[in-house]
């Protein structure tokens, strides 16, 4: 262990050459386990792993390994990307190229592991084996490359996620790690990696696209005797866990890009601020950040170099609006999390008053890439005003749902279909909402949209943090456009009084058009139609008027939800209908009279007495009485109630 | 349990105005929520008046001023759980053990807790008791579940 520590600092680290010695070569092959003497087998054991099971899979894995008496290691790893077909199991045999199973639950474990040890692979949980140079494939097993999944993504930050083991910093340094942040602290000043990240034009992945190079310049040239980094990790936004899956699957890489980002703007102490219910990102970063620190890497004069760095990590405790970058630095101080004016931006005058970078999670896990392979290299993936890659996260009513990266200029057509492999259980596509609440709906007709910040800023939308959420026909666009109010009112910090009371009031509005009102003649359907028609406005003045980032956003979903689907809101107004069937208030039920057997069940459950008829004869609703509250259809024995 | 209390903020004697949500948290993870007593030491400790404390602890999702019960509940209400109907999960268990959610049973045994993400998409609705998983949860299944964690207890 000692061992190897000294010989991946010396031998690799402080080895700046292109090429490695064979000897060195060979050693690194060990420390990167692709030379084994017994088996390994990885479990994808990242949130989404742990949920499908991975816990249970694991114990049936060690039950089965002392049953057979097979001597073999058991690795966690993190999230291949793929969290729709976890528990994610890869083996790998001496000599033999890594193979992964997909859905390998507990049950199925001694199966799946009889095949491979018998070398018989007849399963369908194959996923596919992964292109290993000097190892041997396996025979009629496709390559994992050639996945559709895979197959259309192009994974930069992505790249060992849920391959290399998250906890081992020796894992990581044989795979090539710390060899960027060796480099830049050796061959290059702070000035100078400012300016290689300007020229990269790499932006900002926490929303707004910012150039991060120029942000950084402006940091290191305001004078100032401490600087700040500080890491965007308080993903919040439903629909989103970039950042979470990131530091999962590989911490040391985001540490990594830390330290370069901190070294380039001279800063002695870099925060990360994370949310406090991703427990088991923060425990595994705080691992990495100790095994960093033991290996020299952090810590007081790294390396001799003279450059120091200490990581802190904060816990975010659980607010939304934590994410917008004044309010995290007023949490990070210790008051209550809310924005504040910019004007001094926190470049110039940010936590306690000391210059301050903030920068997102996937930021800076970019940063490695740049500084080993060049400005120019890392210009030439994407378009031309947006370069690299981009990660997104697939959830809602699509297939593979997961985590996955693609370059800049793909269209959403293909992360749609063939990366999230279409909509599930055979319904069609109706919109996507990218960037959450904050965001904007894509409908299909705008699918060939590029994933590009231009292209969908002139759309109208925003990149966000990355967050695709899927709908499809059985989804209501008024309902979902209410819940993503409902999150931010709840979520508003209440600081201005457009974002904290115009929410609020967009909610009523919004809950009032899908109920059926009780009494048509009281002053309520008055209301219901002044807010209607004041529906609209309000939004614009939310947007107009807002400080932050969360205010100004606030009521995107709602605009473009009314640009593209107009007619549902009408019909939910007009015709008290929901074509979706989910707002469940206005629902009218039906009795049957051919099914009904005049049971006399629902009608005495009626809450409304809405239910009449005499016992034995096929019962009936009255319309107006009806609140559409569905325990009658939830109390019928024979389905004889139904919904129109 | 007192004395341990006082020993979490004992730790915190030299610490700055930056250090109180840390202290906030430990307190809240040691003792599962913020007691008044345990604020009116922190108020001391941290010299800032105890409102202030309260205004700052409130402000935030993860704090919380009543015990959690025996068994906590936790139901995802992210975007592909609210899609997959985790609202009328929610509803059910608010039905069935008479609390809102954020609140606990008298008895102390059941509270309830809506959460934004419990990062498990492809398996909605999720729901988790303790830290024990359910995926995929039915309305109908919920009964049977609280049964069998009441039998489990006694």
């Amino acid at each position: 262990m000692e061992n190897n520590l000294q010989f991946l600092k010396e031998k690799v680290l402080l080895n700046q050459t292109a090429a490695f010695s064979k000897e060195i070569e060979e050693k690194l092959k060990i420390l990167r386990h692709e030379k084994i003497i017994k088996p390994i087998i990885y479990v994808g054991a990242s949130s989404c792993g742990l949920v499908a099971g991975a816990a249970r899979t694991i114990s049936a894995i060690n039950d089965y390994l002392c049953e057979k008496q097979i001597l073999a290691d058991i690795i966690e790893v993190g999230c291949i990307g793929l969290c729709a077909e976890e528990p994610i199991v890869d083996i790998q045999l001496p000599g033999m190229s890594r193979i992964s199973f997909k859905r390998m639950f507990s049950e199925d474990v001694a199966n799946i592991l009889d095949g491979v040890f018998n070398n018989t692979i007849a399963s369908d949980n194959v996923l596919g084996q992964y292109r290993q140079k000097n190892l041997q494939a396996w025979d009629n097993v496709n390559y994992i490359d050639e996945v559709e999944f895979f197959a259309v993504q192009r994974r930069i930050v992505l790249e060992y996620n849920g391959f290399i083991n998250p906890t081992s910093i020796e894992n990581y340094i044989a795979y090539g790690g710390y060899r960027a942040f060796v480099k830049t602290i050796y061959h290059y000043t702070s000035n100078d990696v400012c300016k290689i990240v300007e020229k990269s034009e790499l932006r900002g992945r926490g929303g707004s696209g910012f150039p991060a190079g120029k942000k950084w310049k402006i940091a290191h040239d305001t004078a100032s005797d401490q600087r700040y980094l500080v890491c965007n990790a308080n993903e919040s936004d439903p629909g989103a866990f970039i950042d979470k899956s990131i530091i999962e699957s590989n911490p040391h890489k985001l540490i990594e890009g830390m330290a370069i980002a901190a070294y380039a703007i001279g800063a002695g102490k870099a925060y990360i601020y994370i949310r406090n219910e991703n427990t088991l990102a923060i425990s595994r970063f705080k691992q990495a950040v100790e095994d960093a620190k033991a290996f020299g890497l952090l810590g007081e004069n790294i390396f001799d170099s003279g450059f120091n760095l200490e990581i802190i990590i904060k816990k975010g405790p659980g607010a939304f609006v934590c994410g917008e970058e004044t309010a995290m630095l007023s949490s990070i101080e210790g008051k209550r999390g809310m924005p504040r004016f910019r004007p001094p931006y926190p470049a110039e005058r940010g936590l306690f008053g000391k210059p301050t970078i903030i920068n997102n999670v996937e930021t800076l896990c970019n940063i490695p890439y740049i500084m080993l392979n060049g400005p120019i290299w890392f210009g030439q993936i994407g378009t031309k005003s947006s370069k690299g890659s981009k990660v997104f996260t697939l959830s809602g009513k699509i297939k593979n749902n997961g985590i996955v990266e693609v370059e800049m200029g793909t269209n959403f057509e293909e992360i749609i279909n063939k990366i999230g492999g279409g909509i599930k259980n055979g319904k069609h596509f109706k919109a996507m909402q990218l960037g959450g609440p904050s965001g904007c709906c894509i409908t299909k007709e705008n699918l060939s949209l590029k994933v590009d910040y231009e292209e969908i800023a002139n759309y109208g939308a925003i990149m966000g943090s990355g967050g695709i959420v899927v709908m499809d026909q059985e989804t209501c666009m008024v309902d979902i456009t209410k819940y993503y109010i409902d999150f931010i009112q709840k979520e508003s910090c209440g600081k201005c009084i457009p974002c904290r009371e115009g929410t609020q009031r967009m909610l009523e509005i919004l809950e009032k058009i899908t109920k059926i009102p009780k009494d048509e003649a009281s002053h309520q359907t008055l209301e219901r139609f002044k807010g209607v028609m004041q529906l609209e406005k309000i939004a614009e003045v939310i947007k107009d008027t807002s400080l932050c980032g969360l205010g100004k956003t606030a009521s995107n979903t709602f605009l473009s939800t009314l640009k593209w689907f107009r007619d549902e809101y009408e019909e939910h107004i007009f015709d008290r209908k929901c074509r979706a069937g989910v707002c469940k208030e206005l629902r009218t039920f039906y009795i049957d009279v051919d099914k009904c057997t005049g049971c006399n069940a629902c009608m005495r459950k009626c809450p409304e007495t809405a239910i009449i008829g005499t016992v034995k004869y096929p019962h009936f609703i009255v319309e107006s009485k009806c609140t559409g509250c569905g325990i009658c259809f939830e109390t019928c024995k024979f389905s004889a109630i139904f919904v129109k | 349990m007192a004395d341990n209390i006082d020993e979490i903020i004992g730790k915190y004697s030299n610490a700055g105005r930056s250090d109180l949500l840390d202290a906030l948290q430990e307190i809240q993870e040691f003792n599962g929520y913020l007691s008044e007593d345990a604020v009116v030491k922190l108020s001391k400790q941290f010299n800032l008046a105890t409102t202030k404390i309260y205004g700052i602890a409130s402000f935030y999702d993860q704090f919380r001023f009543v015990q959690y019960g025996k068994f906590h509940i936790k139901v995802c209400n992210g975007t592909a759980c609210h899609l997959s109907d985790s609202k009328p999960v929610i509803k059910e268990l608010e039905k069935l053990l008479r609390i809102k959610h954020g609140q606990t049973t008298r008895d102390a045994m059941f509270s309830l807790e809506e959460v934004p993400c419990l990062g498990s998409c492809g398996l909605s609705p999720v729901m988790s008791i303790n830290n024990e998983y359910y995926a995929a949860v039915k309305t109908a299944d919920i009964k049977d579940i609280l049964e069998s964690l009441k039998k489990s207890d006694s």
